[in-house]
């Protein structure tokens, strides 16, 4: 696998002329991202989560980023820096970013579409898929088809989940309430799946990651 | 030329002949049997690695196999690759190669503590943090927080300060590697002292 600079650079180039053009009377005066910093950033996040955005299974599951519905994206960079999402690492990576940046790094890994790299049990999909499409009745957690869409594409500050890595999926439902809705004070978009992720068994959480790791 | 004629020579007759392997190894694994024959003259007799060949106790399994196959291939191409293991890469079979991966990857291993213990703070630092401004990621999220690595991400902990020192370099001096994605792009970001920090520090790590 190698990186392909010049592949990546048009349609950076695209977005660019994109943000600057059509910037309008409300971003008068914020200052455009220039090409150079918008690719090295884009480079820096390529390192981990992966040239075409999907994602790598190393000590950490770094997330699929590839994709992901650019509210939620954003969303999600704000919670690292108000640490009401806890991660250190991203915590570091974002702290420097500006909103211009952060948007334009959110609409670079929107648009990209690698097939899903896959590795969790086969045998788990047939039942994720059923919770998927039906959620548990018995623990009163809705389909998640209703937020997430029928294919797990998402929708604004709904995640995407479809290609998302077994790994990431499984361990972000097991420890939601460790990593997000951190602030007591400030309440987030995260409350929603709090009681979703509580209520699954860890079963049913394996067999929802497996299920939507090989959508595409 | 001489010294690597004559072990290439002993090595293919170790890795065709069956008749080597027979006898008194009593339950000895195939692979510690294949170790001891071929690998033990560079890696040292458990694994711990000598001078430039580096310590392959403890290491991935996948990530020795990779070594193998890329040696094999020539796509793992610096010089002292060239010079050794290409030759014997061409001799071990993939069969081979797991059964010495399995093995060496379940010996323990100690660290080289080769390093300079008055860099290991910074080391921790980057290997931990990394450098957001200068776009350097941290280290711990593949490699994980004590080196450990997983799969084909190689285990870094105890390796040898020399070794660690050349193969970041190595990445800025154009040389290949499986990790040409992200490899590359993260060591030539690496100054000279963020490189001897590093690996001064992982050189001390359990």
């Amino acid at each position: 696998m190698k990186v392909v600079g010049l592949r990546s650079a048009l349609p950076a180039a695209v977005l660019l002329s994109l943000f600057t053009g059509a910037a309008g009377a409300a971003d008068q005066g914020a200052p455009a991202v220039s090409t150079q910093e918008l690719q090295s950033k884009i480079k820096y996040c390529n390192s981990c989560h992966q040239p075409l955005g999907q994602g790598h299974r190393g000590a950490t599951a770094i997330p699929r980023l590839a994709g992901q519905q650019i509210e939620y994206f954003e969303n999600q960079l704000q919670a690292f820096v108000e640490r009401r999402r806890y991660n250190d690492y991203m915590y570091r990576v974002v702290h420097g970013l500006s909103p211009q940046l952060r948007k334009a790094l959110a609409t670079h890994f929107r648009d990209l579409n690698p097939k899903p790299v896959g590795g969790a049990p086969g045998e788990l999909a047939a039942a994720g898929r059923k919770i998927y499409d039906e959620g548990v009745e018995t623990a009163s957690i809705p389909p998640c088809a209703s937020c997430h869409g029928p294919e797990a594409k998402g929708d604004g500050m709904m995640p995407r989940l479809a290609g998302q890595l077994y790994r990431y999926t499984q361990k972000a439902l097991a420890n939601w309430s460790q990593e997000r809705g951190q602030d007591p004070k400030k309440q987030d978009t995260s409350a929603i799946m709090q009681p979703i992720a509580h209520g699954l068994t860890p079963a049913q959480i394996s067999a929802v990651a497996a299920y939507v790791s090989a959508l595409e | 030329m001489k010294l690597i004629r004559s072990t290439l020579a002993s090595l293919a007759l170790v890795f065709t002949s069956n008749v080597a392997l027979a006898g008194d190894w009593g339950s000895t694994s195939l692979g510690e049997r294949l170790a001891h024959r071929n690998c033990a003259w560079c890696h040292g007799t458990s694994g711990q690695g000598f001078a430039t060949a580096p310590r392959l106790a403890g290491q991935t399994r996948q990530y020795i196999e990779n070594q193998i196959a890329s040696s094999r291939n020539h796509m793992r191409d610096n010089p002292k690759t060239q010079a050794f293991m290409w030759g014997v890469a061409a001799l071990t079979s993939r069969e081979a190669a797991v059964h010495l991966a399995e093995y060496f990857s379940s010996l323990s291993a100690r660290p080289a503590n080769d390093g300079n213990e008055r860099l290991t703070a910074e080391g921790r630092a980057l290997y931990r943090d990394g450098s957001p401004a200068a776009n350097i990621p941290s280290c711990v999220v593949c490699h994980g927080p004590n080196g450990e690595g997983r799969a084909e991400i190689p285990r870094l902990g105890g390796l040898s300060y020399r070794y660690l020192k050349r193969k970041l370099e190595q990445w800025g001096e154009g040389y290949h590697a499986t990790a040409l994605v992200p490899m590359p792009g993260i060591a030539t970001k690496l100054s000279a002292g963020d490189i001897e920090a590093i690996s001064s520090y992982l050189s001390f790590v359990e």
